[in-house]
């Protein structure tokens, strides 16, 4: 490809070619997260900590989803359980296991937040976010109405 | 130096510098095969415009973009593929087929905070639901559901139980409703391999999709 503008420069490719490498390396990549992993920054951020990352796939190994969702009363909703570092040292959330009992205790700052500052609470590698148009809406008519 | 030797100078090295870490990359390989093709093809038309493949799956924390490799506890985090070693593979989510790991006792999730020898109450109870379109007909199987949850994960809040009673269409699942508030987020995602893991009723051999309004009233017919 480099042939036929030759003539009017070669240093002309090797620009646009250095140009491009630099945007590749610079664009967001689409994230490789694991499936299922949650970066929680209601407030981190704000209170200079990076953000927190739950990761689902590590926790399953060990625990139902029930003692999670049921018994400890975490909703099915990234970011929506309002968790501070009161709750959690008052045994709440994360601090229902995270006290030096069940697992290793809160001091261990940096391991619960490791998210990238600046980064939004997000539910990775989730189907929605790998569509890639929005999801068909149906006609509201009959047709879907009676799934009978 | 005149100013364009000064450039070939700087370009070459930072092509040089992408040689070598595309060597040691292969996704930058690719990227940069990819973009030496674009010089050829104008980059509206490359090949897979929408086609989002999930590069390297289970990366380590590490590697995996949202975690921060200027914390040094981000290298004390488990990689993934350290804890799948012996586990079902699948080609999807986290590329581990956790109901056969679950079976087969190769991992042992605790069903009470405390208490290790806590058994979840299964109930082996499977509901058939008829699909309009030419798939096979969906079969939910309460025997997998219960092992990881409780009844009131999903009774009534997302399901009312009883048979027939709720809504559910693919737009819903995909946009993160009904069986979707799991499928697609934690429990296995919904992709074109994951279909028949729902749509596992194969129809009768005589069955025909339904003709459309439309076709039926066509006046050019
Ligand atoms: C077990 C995991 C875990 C550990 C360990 C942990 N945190 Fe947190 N922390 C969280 C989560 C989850 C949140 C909520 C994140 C959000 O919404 O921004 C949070 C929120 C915060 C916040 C903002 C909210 C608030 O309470 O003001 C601060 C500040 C914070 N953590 C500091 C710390 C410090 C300092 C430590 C170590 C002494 C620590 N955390 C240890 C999980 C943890
Ligand atoms: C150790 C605790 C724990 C376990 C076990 C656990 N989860 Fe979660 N789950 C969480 C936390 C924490 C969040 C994020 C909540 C937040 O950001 O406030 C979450 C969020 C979710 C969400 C919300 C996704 C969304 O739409 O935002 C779903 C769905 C979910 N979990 C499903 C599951 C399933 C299914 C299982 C079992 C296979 C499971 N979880 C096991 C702690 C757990
Ligand atoms: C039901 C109990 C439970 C809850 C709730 C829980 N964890 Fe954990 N977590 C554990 C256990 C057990 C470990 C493993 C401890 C060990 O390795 O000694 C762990 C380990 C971790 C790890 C380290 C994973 C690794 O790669 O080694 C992180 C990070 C973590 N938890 C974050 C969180 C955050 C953030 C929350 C709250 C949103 C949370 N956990 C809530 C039980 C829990
Ligand atoms: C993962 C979600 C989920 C869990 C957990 C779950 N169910 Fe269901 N259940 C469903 C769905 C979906 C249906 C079908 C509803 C429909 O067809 O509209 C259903 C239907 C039912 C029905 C109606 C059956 C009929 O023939 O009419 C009963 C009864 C029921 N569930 C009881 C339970 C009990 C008891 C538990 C706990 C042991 C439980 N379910 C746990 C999702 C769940
Ligand atoms: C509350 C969360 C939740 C909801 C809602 C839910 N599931 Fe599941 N489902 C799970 C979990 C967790 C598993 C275990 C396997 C996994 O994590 O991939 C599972 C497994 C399955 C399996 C078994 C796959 C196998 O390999 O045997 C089928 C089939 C299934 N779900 C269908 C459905 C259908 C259909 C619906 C909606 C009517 C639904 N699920 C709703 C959480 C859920
Ligand atoms: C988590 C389980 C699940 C998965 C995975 C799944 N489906 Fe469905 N699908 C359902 C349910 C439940 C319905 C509603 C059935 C009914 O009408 O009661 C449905 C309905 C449908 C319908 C009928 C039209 C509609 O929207 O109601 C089509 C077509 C369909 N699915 C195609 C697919 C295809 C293609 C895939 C793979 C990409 C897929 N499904 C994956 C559960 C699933």
């Amino acid at each position: 490809m480099a042939l036929k503008i030759k003539h009017r420069g070669a240093w002309k490719p090797f620009v646009l070619g250095a140009f491009a490498v630099l945007l590749f390396a610079g664009v967001a990549q689409p994230s490789k997260a694991e499936y299922g992993d949650v970066v929680i920054n209601n407030y981190s951020d704000a209170a200079g900590m990076r953000p927190a990352v739950f990761p689902h796939w590590f926790h399953r190994i060990r625990f139902r989803c029930k003692v999670c969702h049921a018994d400890l009363g975490f909703k099915f909703k990234a970011g929506g359980n309002q968790i501070t570092m009161a709750k959690i040292i008052d045994g709440k959330f994360c601090g229902a296991c995270h006290n030096g009992e069940v697992a290793w205790s809160v001091e261990n700052c940096a391991m619960c937040h490791s998210g990238i500052p600046g980064t939004p609470t997000h539910f990775h590698g989730s189907t929605l976010q790998r569509l890639v148009a929005p999801a068909y809406k149906p006609l509201p008519a009959k047709k879907t109405a009676d799934n009978k | 130096m005149s100013l364009k030797n000064g450039f070939v100078i700087v370009s070459s090295a930072v092509l040089l510098i992408a040689a070598v870490w595309s060597t040691s990359v292969p996704a930058a390989g690719n990227a940069i095969q990819g973009l030496l093709m674009m010089g050829e093809v104008s980059a509206a038309n490359t090949f897979n415009l929408n086609l989002k493949k999930p590069k390297n799956p289970n990366a380590p924390p590490w590697e995996d973009g949202i975690h921060d490799t200027t914390n040094e506890a981000t290298f004390n985090l488990q990689p993934p593929l350290e804890a799948y070693e012996g586990l079902p593979r699948t080609s999807f989510g986290n590329h581990v087929d956790w109901v056969k790991a679950l079976d087969e006792g190769l991992i042992k999730p605790r069903w009470d905070l405390l208490d290790s020898n806590a058994e979840p109450f299964v109930m082996d109870l499977d509901i058939v639901r008829p699909v309009k379109a030419s798939v096979p007909d969906v079969v939910f199987p309460h025997r997998q559901h219960t092992e990881w949850l409780l009844c009131s994960n999903c009774h009534p809040a997302i399901f009312i139980p009883q048979k027939g009673a709720n809504q559910i269409n693919m737009s819903a699942i995909l946009l993160g409703q009904k069986c979707g508030v799991c499928h697609g987020k934690v429990a296995f995602p919904i992709e074109t391999k994951t279909c028949k893991k729902c749509h596992s009723k194969p129809k009768p051999a005589d069955w025909q999709p339904p003709l459309s309004e439309a076709t039926l009233k066509n006046p050019w017919k």
